[in-house]
């Protein structure tokens, strides 16, 4: 039976939600062993097990940032017990212990996967491209282990509730003077439900015209009960947070409606939201790209549609 | 102190990309532009250089072809550029092209290597932390701001939930992402002395590295594609119409 590895980076004191995804789909292609990285709990752990963890490699790097030292570590563990595949989310410190683990192994690393097959011979990826308009399919060509970056909702997590896993403690690596320190950490505050899980989403890029503007999409959001969103045009001109960002460099969405108010629907935002049920835009460039994939498009100004419709639902 | 702003010539994102129908490889023209996420990396090289006395050199891998995108960096204020240009490169993965930056910037000598979080073009995201890996110097990524003190710098490192402050000692590589600070458009006066600025040319025998490619590219087919729906001019009444969709779909 191969063995494939997942790294599970802890968000809130467990798991996050993108390992529990790649778990479930490792589950479908050999023996699953978990590289946990954070403090780490009994219920963590359990949670693992119940997403089908045999084993789990935890990792509690403290202050150091996660990268140098985990992928050190990996590495020697890797060279010996020699996993088949090991996939990572695409996420922030998935990448960074992906990137590190790859160079130190000499292996190659496929980003942005939305599948993974291990059959015979090397593993095969699946990757969105040109928006999601096409499906490019990759094989890797020489020897294994293989590295895999998973997009987030790539595959439905669920649990298959098994025995505890067999969890032992490893020590972060020594990495002399590829050592980075974590000396803060800033939290900013969030309203509403959680991007990743609305079920309505309300985003606006920059036909808002001005950071004051973002404001109609928040009234209108907390009036539909949904989360906000945003473009990276939004998040590099500072007016919201990266943590609102949806796209191929922010947030993976698949609400079931989602409302789009001056974005122009550029591929990298369209990757992170095209999969939901129902797509809502206005704007006010009859060509903009975002029509295309919109169930209900209003050719409009933002500033004239959004006043009337927070309106209209104030009043209802 | 020496930057290396590590920065990509890339197909104009405002044209339409093609891939090749054998190898699926992307169609490079003649003709590239600098990749707008690696001016934010020279953009912030040059400050930083600026502030601390020093130099900034380029350093690229891929076709040069006319070397627009380069002659681009290079008037923004860059000294100068080594580029790796060599057929075998072609259809390489982000580990080829770590190992051939990595190579050239640790014969260049460095205090701090800057990247981009990821390229238009590949968008792998891992560049960075594999040079990094390959030069055994920490990564400090996704900065959205980055200062150099004394011997170290401090980087605000973009989360999912906020930021953190990051340090490490110098060398370093940082991945800096758009925003981090205001690209500058080059000047005339910079686009003229562009043209006399040195740019040094590598093959991949120069930097005795073997053309090892780990992956390739097996099929293209066309994704199950959306439906667009109506499409409706505002007449001032528009609003209803999302109003309607939205009871239908029981959001209110
Ligand atoms: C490597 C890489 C990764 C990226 N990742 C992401 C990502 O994760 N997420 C993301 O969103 N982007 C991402 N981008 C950026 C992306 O390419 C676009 O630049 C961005 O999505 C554009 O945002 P926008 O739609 O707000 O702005 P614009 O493209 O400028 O569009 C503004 C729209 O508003 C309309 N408009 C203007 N005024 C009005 C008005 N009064 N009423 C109605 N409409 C109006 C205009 O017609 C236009 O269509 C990435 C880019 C790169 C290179
Ligand atoms: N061929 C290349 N030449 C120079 N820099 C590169 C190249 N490929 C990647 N990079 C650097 O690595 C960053 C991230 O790229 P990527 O990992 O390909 O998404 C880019 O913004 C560049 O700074």
């Amino acid at each position: 039976m191969a063995s494939v590895w997942v790294f599970s980076r802890e968000v809130d004191n467990g798991p996050s939600t993108l390992s529990l995804e790649l778990m479930t789909k490792a589950r479908d292609l050999g023996e699953v062993a978990v590289i946990y990285v954070g403090v780490g709990s009994d219920a963590a752990f359990a949670t693992l097990g119940e997403y089908g963890a045999r084993k789990v490699f935890h990792f509690d790097p403290g202050d150091h940032l996660v990268a140098a030292p985990v992928a050190h570590a990996l590495a020697e563990m890797a060279q010996v017990q020699a996993p088949d595949l090991i996939l990572f989310g695409q996420a922030y410190d998935d990448r960074d212990v992906a990137g590190r683990l790859a160079a130190r192994l000499g292996a190659t690393v496929l980003s942005n996967a939305i599948d993974v097959g291990l059959e015979q011979g090397p593993a095969t990826t699946s990757h969105e491209i040109f928006g999601g308009t096409q499906i490019a399919g990759a094989a890797f060509t020489g020897p294994g282990p293989y590295l895999v970056l998973v997009r987030p909702k790539s595959f439905a997590a669920s649990p298959v509730g098994i025995a505890a896993p067999q969890v032992s403690k490893q020590k972060p690596a020594e990495v002399g003077r590829a050592d980075a320190r974590v000396i803060e950490t800033h939290i900013e505050e969030r309203e509403g439900p959680k991007l990743e899980d609305a079920a309505v989403i309300v985003s606006g890029g920059r036909g808002l015209g001005s950071p004051e503007n973002y404001q109609l999409i928040e009234k209108l959001g907390k009036l539909l009960g949904a989360a906000t969103g945003a473009t990276r045009a939004l998040v590099d001109a500072g007016w919201v947070p990266y943590a609102k960002q949806v796209g191929q460099t922010g947030k993976t969405v698949k609400p079931e409606v989602y409302i789009a108010a001056g974005v122009s629907g550029a591929m990298q935002h369209l990757v992170g939201m095209k999969d939901a049920k129902t797509i809502i835009a206005i704007n006010k460039d009859p060509d903009a790209p975002i029509f295309a994939i919109a169930d209900l498009g209003i050719v409009g100004d933002v500033h004239k549609v959004l006043p009337k419709l927070i309106e209209a639902l104030e009043n209802r | 102190m020496r930057v290396v702003v590590c920065a990509k010539q890339i197909p104009d994102p405002a044209t339409e990309y093609k891939l090749e129908p054998d190898s699926h490889w992307l169609v490079r023209p003649g003709e590239q532009v600098l990749d707008d996420t690696d001016r934010y990396g020279v953009e912030m090289g040059l400050q930083l250089a600026q502030a601390a006395g020093g130099t900034v050199t380029l350093v690229s891998m891929g076709p040069t072809g006319t070397m627009q995108g380069i002659r681009q960096a290079l008037a923004m204020g860059a000294d100068k550029a080594i580029v790796v240009d060599d057929p075998e490169l072609r259809g390489s993965d982000a580990l080829l092209t770590a190992r051939v930056l990595a190579a050239v910037i640790s014969r260049e000598g460095f205090d701090l290597v800057i990247a981009g979080t990821e390229s238009t073009d590949g968008y792998s995201g891992v560049v960075p932390q594999m040079v990094a890996e390959f030069l055994d110097v920490p990564a400090l990524t996704y900065a959205t701001s980055v200062q150099v003190g004394d011997g170290s710098v401090t980087i605000h490192r973009q989360t999912n939930t906020g930021y953190e402050v990051v340090e490490a000692s110098l060398p370093a590589v940082v991945s800096v992402t758009a925003g981090v600070v205001e690209p500058r458009y080059p000047t005339f006066k910079g686009i003229m002395e562009a043209k006399k600025k040195p740019v040094e040319t590598h093959t991949l025998a120069d930097l005795g590295i073997p053309a090892e490619i780990g992956q390739k590219v097996t099929t293209v087919t066309a994704a199950a594609s959306r439906v667009a729906g109506a499409k409706i001019e505002d007449d001032g009444e528009a609003y209803l119409k999302i109003v309607e969709l939205l009871a239908q779909r029981k959001v209110i």
